[in-house]
């Protein structure tokens, strides 16, 4: 796995610029397979799907119209929340990832129908990566789904976060959100294994060297 | 503590001294925040704290601080910038520019305005957000009843032809968009 500039969890990041930043827009196949195991089919329970990005309400209105219930947790905000950095033995500063998890994501098992992960693994913590797909995997329903995307290493080291807003079916708009720094770049081989205990993985890869992958549990 | 700010002294026998109104009561414009000094709505400022029940009839923007439970069934409440609420909500509609804390259950229409923080589920039939806001929690939208159902084939003729663009504020019945180009390319690898 490659690290970007040592990545000091303990400075606080998440600053917007003042200046919004343009959008772009693109076209995601996964996306597409993502919304169609949405579509309801005459079910009486509202499916349950939770956004892990930054609250946006183009997402929250679409899958309110598809009927289905909408959860939104802003993962990576969270995660620069100073009360759960914890001073380390050797003098640095890192997440605690027990007292993180005590307070997020606390959902029962098999909750979800489907999650929105976005590519917030590449910018989250070390300590919390692995954990939280973990849970992850624990809160969705079987066959339920998880769209993910990783940047390639061909993407660069100075790709933006951004904030995923679906404004149709298969196709995104995404918005920069200042402060956030890449933390890493998976390769599919780590994201085989970090996502191993699901049923199955696809991959798509697009132009702009963004790996989607929707996961199946 | 229960409180219910401004309501009138009421004679001994309510049903001799307020004969029903003959015509429909008017309508009743949802305040705004930039007036919450008007006549019919309650205001709590800034520098009120309030610990327990609050229940009114009547509007309310509330800029304070509470903590317990708030209930306006049938009216609408505003949360100023400066309210910070750990409270579950009940109104007709809610407009929030504060922070709030707990679950809100709106008959009406949510408000999320971009200074806000909002944690907690909310239920409602109708709601906005706008782009800056914070949400954290479940959206659950109602079923709209038979009246409001019949109603949706003209406001879908209504509104056909509407093309919403990236507006700050998207309500749920926003749809239809433009596409713009495709850099999305090729299969890379399926199981």
């Amino acid at each position: 796995m490659r690290w970007f500039r040592g990545a000091d969890s303990s400075q606080p990041k998440s600053q917007e610029s003042a200046q919004p930043a343009p959008r772009t827009k693109r076209t995601c196949i996964g996306l597409g397979e993502f919304m169609r195991s949405l579509s309801t089919t005459g079910e009486e329970k509202k499916k349950c799907v939770l956004d892990l990005g930054p609250t946006s309400p183009t997402n929250i209105a679409l899958l309110t119209e598809l009927d289905a219930r909408v959860y939104n947790e802003d993962i990576l905000h969270e995660s620069q929340d100073p009360s759960y950095m914890v001073k380390q033995e050797d003098g640095s500063v890192q997440i605690d990832s027990a007292k993180f998890f005590a307070e997020n994501l606390d959902y029962p098992e098999g909750q979800f129908d489907a999650i929105l992960f976005w590519d917030v693994a590449d910018y989250l913590p070390e300590p919390l990566v692995k954990p939280l797909v973990e849970r992850l995997q624990a809160m969705l329903k079987p066959k339920g789904h998880l769209l993910a995307f990783f940047h390639t290493k061909d993407a660069g080291a100075e790709s933006l976060y951004s904030r995923h807003h679906i404004v149709q079916k298969d196709i995104l708009e995404l918005e920069p959100v200042q402060g956030f720094q890449l933390q890493r770049i998976f390769n599919n081989r780590h994201i085989e294994n970090l996502f191993k205990d699901f049923a199955s993985r696809k991959f798509f890869l697009g132009r702009d060297n963004i790996r989607e992958v929707l996961m199946v549990r | 503590m229960s409180m219910n700010p401004s309501q009138p002294a009421q004679p001994a026998s309510p049903l001799a001294a307020a004969p029903a109104p003959s015509t429909p009561a008017p309508f009743k414009e949802t305040p705004k925040a930039s007036d919450p000094y008007k006549a019919d709505v309650g205001h709590i400022g800034k520098s009120v704290q309030i610990r327990g029940e609050l229940t009114g009839s009547e509007d309310l923007y509330l800029d304070g601080a509470i903590e317990g439970t708030i209930d306006l069934r049938d009216h609408s409440l505003i949360i100023g910038p400066n309210g910070k609420i750990k409270a579950s909500i009940t109104a007709r509609d809610l407009v929030v520019h504060g922070k709030v804390e707990g679950n809100v259950t709106a008959s009406g229409r949510v408000e999320l305005r971009k200074s806000c923080t909002l944690m907690g589920d909310v239920s409602t039939k109708r709601i906005v957000i706008e782009d800056g806001a914070f949400f954290k929690g479940a959206i659950d939208i109602k079923e709209k009843d038979a009246k409001e159902e019949s109603r949706k084939p003209m406001a879908a003729a209504a509104s056909a032809g509407f093309n919403a663009g990236s507006s700050p504020a998207s309500g749920t019945g926003a749809a239809g968009y433009s596409a713009s180009s495709s850099p999305q390319g090729s299969f890379l690898d399926g199981k």
